[in-house]
């Protein structure tokens, strides 16, 4: 499902945040990103969904190549993604129901589909009373299950979570991924990136540990 | 089908709402358009009402021919057929001299003078009307009729109207330069308030990028807002031109039953209205759209 080949990613500036790293991810796996703060996991995550490209190498989506798309595609891939952005990535102009709303205005959705499907992403997460409320009336671990409403909104086959329970207590950090454990188990493909450590002890899932933008063996359950 | 329309209308509802966020700063520019262009819409309001004035006062252009005063009537038989087997003359008209006096005495209220004269100093005329033509070939006509037998002089009436109506030919091509002038001027304004959306809404763009919007879904609501913004100033200069034409015709019609005559402005007719509107609303429209080709391509998600 996601493939790295020899990835090699260089900042402007010359700083080398990936350095040849190769693995694979099949569908329906779900697999854990781990590393020091700068290892390069957010550049990782941003390679996948195109938000940058590698210097050499490639990246393949769905046996695609997305290091090589034009501008004109990147919207298809992107539709097939779930993201959940580090920095949350809210719109605080519109309440929690328009935020979660955006990525199904965005493929056309009709009215009644879209609001249906609104809130049963914001049952899942347990925002659903707060569907009128401003986003920056949210506490930080209500933001970040707002920003998984997002991204599993539009239904997608690909998740991506860029430190989905950084700032949690254990608590939140538990229910969170519980959330994700239950997209796992209908066959969503997941890349966690954390260093929650806790949240891998008690799982037997495959991890991804980058260090230095290099990385390490991949460890499988 | 009705969902996408319904979607098309609610882009256009935001796109409303955001011209009028603050409100102040939306009024001012849809002011500022309907000024820019209601200069020009009004001037062109004026000259058209110039231009039916000139053709009601003027109506066609004659040209009195009038006798010499020895001329016989097997003179003036001649004269009228030659005058009437001219390619360029469409009409001719007698007027015998009794006939010119009466008519002299009738309207001038001249009576009394001209009853006390001893014989009529008038001469037979004709009266010519030739087929539309130009200033210039009218006067050729004039100048050949003038060396028939039996005439004393031609006369070319009404010439000053084909001269206004060349001046005012001229004023309509001034105020087209100056509506082209201002309309560059409205396509900058859009321009640049576009150009503040888009930073405004930098985060929404982003955002929407990033989870896979097409270009086409991220332009829209900006050039709903030009053109939306366009329509809203078409509509100021309408009613800014309207209204002046209303307050100008009240003094105007004071001034035309002085001269005993009936004269009162138009306004725009239907289809000129619609036109700018129309126009308007397009110049917003790529005012916006050049914004975002400027602008949008700046605002890359990272
Ligand atoms: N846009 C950028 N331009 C230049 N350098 C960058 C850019 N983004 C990231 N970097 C550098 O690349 C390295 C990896 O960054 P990255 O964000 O992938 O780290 P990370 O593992 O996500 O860290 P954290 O846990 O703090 O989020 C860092 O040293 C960072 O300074
Ligand atoms: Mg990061």
């Amino acid at each position: 499902m996601i493939s790295f080949n020899q990835v090699r990613k260089r900042y402007p500036g010359g700083y080398e945040a990936l350095s040849n790293v190769s693995f694979e991810i099949a569908q329906g796996e779900m697999a854990f990103l781990t590393g020091h703060s700068g290892a390069g996991k957010s550049t990782l995550l941003k390679l996948v969904a195109a938000i940058e490209r590698p210097n050499s190498g490639s990246v393949l989506v769905n046996n695609q190549n997305v290091g090589a798309l034009k501008a004109g595609a990147l919207p298809f891939l992107r539709r097939n993604l779930g993201i959940i952005f580090q920095d949350h990535k809210l719109l605080f102009d519109r309440n929690v129901f328009d935020n979660v709303l955006l990525p199904l205005q965005i493929c056309g959705f009709d009215h009644k589909e879209s609001a249906k499907r609104v809130r049963a992403a914001l049952d899942k997460v347990g925002l659903l009373k707060r569907e009128r409320a401003n986003p920056i009336a949210l506490s930080g671990g209500e933001q970040q299950r707002l920003c998984i409403a997002r991204a599993i909104v539009n239904r997608p086959a690909i998740l991506l979570a860029d430190e989905p329970t950084g700032n949690l207590d254990a608590d939140y950090a538990q229910d969170i991924m519980a959330i994700f454990k239950s997209f796992h188990q209908v066959g969503v493909t997941l890349l966690i990136s954390t260093h929650d450590a806790g949240v891998l002890q008690d799982t037997r899932v495959r991890v991804l540990n980058l260090r230095n933008g290099v990385l390490q063996t991949a460890t499988s359950p | 089908m009705k969902h996408i329309f319904a979607q098309h209308l609610s882009v256009l509802r935001t796109a409303t709402r955001r011209i009028f966020n603050p409100p102040l700063a939306g009024l001012l520019n849809i002011m500022v358009i309907g000024i820019a262009l209601s200069l020009p819409a009004g001037m062109y309001v004026l000259l058209q009402n110039a231009q039916g004035l000139v053709q009601q006062l003027s109506g066609t252009p004659q040209i009195s021919v009038f006798l010499s005063m020895d001329a016989k009537a097997d003179d003036i038989e001649k004269l009228r057929k030659q005058l009437a087997q001219h390619p360029a003359v469409e009409r001719v008209e007698f007027v015998p001299r009794d006939q010119a006096l009466q008519q002299l005495k009738q309207s001038t209220g001249l009576a009394d003078v001209i009853g006390g004269l001893e014989k009529n100093p008038l001469p037979d005329a004709f009266v010519i009307h030739p087929k539309p033509g130009n200033a210039q070939t009218l006067d050729k006509l004039r100048t050949e009729i003038g060396t028939f037998p039996k005439v004393e002089q031609a006369q070319l009436d009404s010439v000053w109207a084909y001269k206004l109506e060349a001046l005012l030919k001229f004023a309509t091509l001034a105020v087209l330069i100056l509506a082209s002038l201002l309309s560059l001027a409205l396509i900058a304004i859009t321009f640049n308030t576009i150009r503040l959306q888009i930073l405004t809404q930098r985060d929404e763009i982003e955002v929407s990028k990033l989870i896979g919007a097409s270009n086409g879904f991220i332009r829209r609501p900006f050039l709903y807002f030009g053109a939306m913004q366009g329509l809203l100033g078409g509509i100021a200069a309408y009613l800014i031109i309207t209204a002046s034409l209303a307050l100008l015709n009240r003094p105007l019609n004071t001034l035309s039953q002085l001269y005993a005559s009936q004269f009162t402005l138009h306004s725009l007719n239907l289809g000129d209205s619609l036109s700018l509107l129309l126009f308007s609303l397009y110049l917003g429209w790529l005012g916006a759209w050049l914004s975002v080709a400027r602008h949008l391509a700046q605002v890359e998600p990272r």
